[in-house]
């Protein structure tokens, strides 16, 4: 499947917004701000799981990044490093509200849970279409919740917001194997769970023997 | 083929990324193996399910209240780091 590109940005004109914001020029920064505001809520809010974390990440990380612009060298794009600094705030939020010292992307990640697919019973065709947008919406906050922060950040950047593996390694501070890893993880530990709301009914449930 | 040697490819299958012969050695995988071809379309699935039903839309009201709130802190200068 190729992966789409929703992102936003990307112009050859970013660098000069950066390079005006850089020199104050506020309206420049706030044109920064309507370009990836809404992917930075929807990334901190996958992290945090509460909304009011996830506007204080979208407030502090922007906030952060105009002033610390002029450490921005331009050797990555501005939204990789802008959603380096959301998922720091958003990783330190959700550290508070747990009142933890450590919450970090590695946090679980060597579980083997889900790692082989034990749910083998085929889905209902559009299974999605057999609930309405609320109940469905529902159904995938808390799948999706289910997963360690680390495999839920990885799968946020790589299939929701539509990132490559490698943006995706930069942006998290891992390698490019890392990423596949835990992507893989988490894509077949979604499905799992999943399974039991979309399972086809007339073919009942299976479990398998991994040859 | 084994199908823990199919899962391991199963990512960059799904994304497309493998060379061509790797992807025939999977297609053909997938053509004897039932539970195989389940796991692969409904991990398909997932992702497009995840993809097309954003589930964190960011309200436009609230938009525009963060997108001032950004504005008139960074307006004041360098202030400190911590929110007000």
């Amino acid at each position: 499947m190729q992966t789409i590109q929703k992102r936003a940005g990307e112009d050859f004109d970013e660098l000069a917004l950066v390079q005006s914001a850089k020199k104050g020029d506020l309206e420049a920064f706030s044109e920064l701000v309507n370009r990836y505001d809404r992917n930075i809520f929807r990334i901190a809010q996958h992290i945090t799981h509460n909304e009011e974390d996830a506007q204080d990440v979208v407030q502090d990380a922007f906030l952060k990044a105009y002033q610390n612009l002029a450490q921005f060298q331009g050797n990555s794009k501005f939204y990789t490093w802008l959603v380096r600094i959301a998922v720091n705030e958003a990783l330190m939020k959700l550290r508070k509200r747990r009142n933890e010292k450590t919450v970090s992307l590695d946090e679980d990640v060597e579980t083997e849970e889900g790692s082989i697919p034990r749910e083998v019973a085929d889905w209902a065709p559009n299974p999605e279409q057999n609930f309405g947008q609320a109940e469905l919406s529902d159904i995938l906050k808390k799948t999706i919740q289910g997963l360690p922060p680390g495999f839920r950040t990885v799968f946020v950047l790589r299939d929701v917001e539509g990132l490559s593996t490698e943006e995706t390694a930069e942006m998290l501070d891992l390698s490019v194997p890392a990423v596949k890893s835990r992507l893989l993880r988490a894509r077949l530990q979604l499905r799992e769970r999943l399974a039991k709301y979309f399972r086809s009914k007339k073919n009942g449930g299976g479990q398998r023997e991994v040859h | 083929m084994k199908c823990t040697e199919f899962l391991k490819e199963l990512t960059d299958y799904l994304d497309g990324t493998l060379s061509e012969s790797t992807r025939a050695e999977l297609d053909d995988h997938l053509h004897w193996c039932h539970e195989c071809h389940v796991v692969m379309n409904t991990t398909k699935k997932t992702i497009e399910i995840y993809r097309d039903n954003q589930i964190y839309e960011l309200p436009e009201p609230l938009r525009i209240r963060l997108h001032q709130a950004i504005l008139s802190k960074c307006r004041g200068g360098k202030p400190g780091k911590e929110k007000a």
